[in-house]
């Protein structure tokens, strides 16, 4: 099995990684630092990968997008799973008073993730065969004063993968969108953990292997969280806007 | 919420080892990948650093307090394995269930890979087993964790690595392994896995009725790999030193099993510390009475999956909760071979006499094995493991008086297991202690090595 992995170092993806990895796979790789995806490569090699190969980006950069999944694709050959990882949890509050980085929030976590997306599809829909998974959260089910900036990029990221699938389910492709709750990733380590609300890594990936492998259309993981985002999404705005949240 | 600067270190109360004695206040850094380790020391400003594992240490030996604690479990990745000749390069966060996972994928021909020892649980992590030079119920025959280490990378303070093994910086290497943490952050170790017939064991329990006959048992059992005893504390006088003894050895698949043994899983998970009240005398006096009528008179021999002999304390997640908040303590020490039987009447006399009683007594007998490391615990002679719920200053007292038993006899304390050893005592059990200061890392300490390694104005240990 062919998979590629866009953002490999973040923590939730090399946890699917490794379940794959068992299974022998072979992996494009792709994230900034280098000498992270290489420690990335020995392990998933040790654990079982056939052929890993890495390749540096910053993916906020869409100008490569295209040349990227070129690449990716002439070193794979056909492409079997892609997962779509990586993503910033930026400072709300400077985002708040500083429009510049609140853009560059939602260009990373939106509009190049979309970008990617574009391209992607345009390579595997010929094909007619593959699955995507996007990672999204469950931050973009409800706009909350907290994070709404990070939240609206994952919000618009849902609609487009839906769209997305709604597009390329005739051709054969199917793309996955995943929500994680809270995950305990370096992405959340200001944060005091602390209840059982928390997942490790391991477990939200067991539930995005068994998605992506499937096709499932929407994910939520652990399982409860597409419960207390149905009650988040009921609470009526009058009660909403004296809760903090 | 925001994104995590490099170097970034919070302050936690909730950092306990596993005995839950200690409530320190650390500073924690949580590095996922070894780039971020430099930020780290370049933030310690002038406190203290020291590496964390899994935190299955009881006491104060992998605790920093007021000082910067650097949670390794987060760099757990497989740099290299081996499956030809069963060697295995790992991050120091790899834990050893994690690493049994993976030989339980790899058939190797004739066998399986196994760790080659191991300590009671398989959640402890490369670099804690290293730094305690942990030893298993194995030791007889395959000595300490340490005796498979083939190479480590070193981090000192100064951001310099360095490789040691036995030919290349041989001396910090001897430092490093049992090196309590105190030489510098182990980034990874490369290390020999052992080859076995399967991942069942025939395991066979024997109840003996005096400790003679505990040693005689030990004797006739040298030829298994596994070997160790459960001892009754609230034994009656006569009957002093009775329980069960326990050997086993690998074995293949049996006929009727699946080849793989299945992965055990978590039966029990206590949720919160229970209230002190539940582990008192009378219950722990029940429970091993319990033990003791409930084992047969006649041997039993069976087969059963590796966890059941090596891990029987995992299936039950947070087992130390049952101890209460007080938390409690355990006593490891070992005597050498000349004296151990003596020292062991003594040890359990003086238990009996207290009248506070162990929830678990281990015992087990060491091999020659010369222990890899110049701080390791194990040496050949006897052992024995004790756990008992904290009451204050009665408790203390008894581990004064254990200690002093052990320490004349010519043995010492096992520091994974000790929270409250005077220096005096640790420094007598450990007489490399001075050989092994030099190389210790200067920004590197632990709130056990700043009570162990205090010296009186005399010249004379504290
Ligand atoms: C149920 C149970 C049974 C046990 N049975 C046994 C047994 O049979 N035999 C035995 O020997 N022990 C036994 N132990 C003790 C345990 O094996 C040791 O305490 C072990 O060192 C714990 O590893 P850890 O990863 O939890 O490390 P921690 O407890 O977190 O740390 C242990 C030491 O290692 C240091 N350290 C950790 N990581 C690093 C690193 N990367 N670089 C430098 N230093 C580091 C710490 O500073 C500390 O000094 C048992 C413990 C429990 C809870
Ligand atoms: N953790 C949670 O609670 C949680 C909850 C819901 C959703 N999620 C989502 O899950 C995904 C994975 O996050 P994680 O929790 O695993 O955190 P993580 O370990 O911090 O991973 C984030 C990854 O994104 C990469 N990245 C960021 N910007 C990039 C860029 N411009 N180009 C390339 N790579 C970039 C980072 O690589 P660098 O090392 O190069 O920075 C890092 O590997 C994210 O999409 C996140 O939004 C997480």
């Amino acid at each position: 099995m062919n998979i590629v992995i866009f953002g490999a170092t973040s923590a939730i993806a090399q946890a699917v990684a490794r379940l794959y990895a068992k299974d022998g796979a072979n992996f494009f790789l792709v994230a900034r630092k280098g000498d992270r995806l290489n420690t990335v490569a020995s392990d998933l090699r040790a654990r079982g990968a056939q052929c890993v190969t890495t390749q540096t980006a910053d993916l906020t950069d869409r100008a490569g997008h295209a040349q990227l999944v070129a690449l990716t694709a002439s070193t794979l050959g056909t492409i079997d799973r892609v997962l779509l990882a990586y993503g910033t949890l930026g400072d709300q509050r400077a985002g708040e008073t500083n429009s510049a980085l609140m853009e560059r929030e939602i260009h990373t976590n939106f509009l190049s993730v979309a970008s990617l997306l574009t391209e992607l599809a345009n390579v595997m829909e010929p094909v007619g065969a593959g699955n995507i998974a996007v990672i999204g959260s469950v931050a973009g089910d409800r706009g909350r004063q907290s994070n709404y900036i990070y939240g609206s990029a994952k919000a618009g990221l849902a609609a487009f993968t839906l769209g997305l699938r709604h597009r390329l389910a005739p051709r054969g492709v199917s793309v996955t969108l995943v929500k994680p709750g809270f995950v305990d990733t370096p992405m959340t380590e200001a944060i005091a953990k602390r209840g059982p609300l928390w997942a490790a890594p391991d477990r939200v990936a067991r539930d995005i292997r068994r998605g992506l492998d499937h096709g499932v259309a929407v994910i939520y993981t652990p399982w409860f969280w597409r419960w207390i985002m149905l009650i988040v999404c009921a609470v009526p705005d009058a009660i909403f806007r004296r809760i903090r949240l | 919420m925001t994104a995590r600067p490099m170097g970034d270190l919070h302050e936690r109360h909730d950092y306990l080892a596993w005995g839950g004695l200690h409530r320190f206040r650390q500073r924690i850094a949580r590095p996922f990948f070894i780039d971020e380790l430099p930020p780290i020391l370049a933030a310690r400003g002038n406190q203290s650093l020291l590496g964390s594992g899994c935190r299955r240490s009881y006491g104060d030996s992998g605790l920093n307090a007021d000082n910067i604690l650097i949670d390794m479990r987060g760099l757990d990745h497989l740099l290299a394995f081996d499956p030809t000749n069963g060697i295995v390069e790992a991050e120091a966060g790899l834990t050893l269930a994690n690493i049994l996972a993976l030989a339980r994928l790899s058939q190797n021909g004739a066998g399986q890979w196994f760790l080659p020892a191991t300590p009671g649980t398989k959640f402890v992590t490369l670099g804690g087993a290293i730094a305690n030079d942990v030893h298993g119920k194995n030791h007889h025959a395959a000595g300490c964790f340490g005796n498979h280490v083939l190479s480590l990378r070193l981090m000192r303070s100064d951001g310099t690595v360095l490789t040691c093994s036995p030919q290349e910086n041989a001396e910090l290497f001897k430092a490093t392994i049992g090196g309590l943490g105190l030489t510098g952050l182990i980034l990874s170790a490369r290390f020999a896995l052992k080859n076995v017939p399967g991942l069942w064991m025939e395991q066979e329990n024997i109840r003996f009725a005096t400790l003679d006959e505990f040693y005689v048992l030990a004797e006739k059992s040298y030829g298994w790999e596994y070997t160790v005893a459960w001892v009754d504390c609230f034994a009656p006088r006569q009957q002093l030193g009775r329980g069960v003894f326990t050997r086993a050895r690998h074995v293949a698949a049996p006929a009727n099993k699946r080849s793989n043994a299945p992965a055990s899983k978590q039966l029990l998970t206590i949720p919160a510390a229970l209230p002190n009240f539940i582990l008192n005398t009378t219950t722990m006096k029940a429970f091993n009475t319990y033990l003791w009528y409930r084992a047969s008179t006649k041997p039993t021999a069976e087969i059963v999956p590796f966890e059941k002999v090596l891990y029987p304390l995992d299936s039950i997640a947070h087992w130390n909760r049952i101890y209460g908040r007080r938390g409690f303590f355990q006593h490891q020490c070992v005597v050498p071979t000349a004296y151990a039987k003596e020292a062991m009447r003594s040890l359990l006399t003086e238990i009996r006499s207290a009248g506070l009683g162990s929830f678990l007594a281990v015992l087990k007998t060491f091999g020659d094995r010369p222990s890899p490391g110049m701080l390791s615990f194990p040496m050949e002679g006897t052992t024995l493991a004790l756990d008992f719920p904290n009451t204050g200053a009665p408790t203390l007292a008894l581990l004064d008086r254990l200690d002093d038993i052990c320490t004349n006899a010519g043995g010492r304390v096992y520091a994974a297991k000790d929270g409250r050893i005077p220096a005096r005592k640790f420094q007598q059990g450990y007489p490399a202690w001075k050989e092994f200061l030099p190389h210790v890392d200067p920004a590197f300490s632990s709130s056990f090595w700043r009570r162990v390694s205090a010296v009186s104005e005399t010249g004379k240990a504290a």
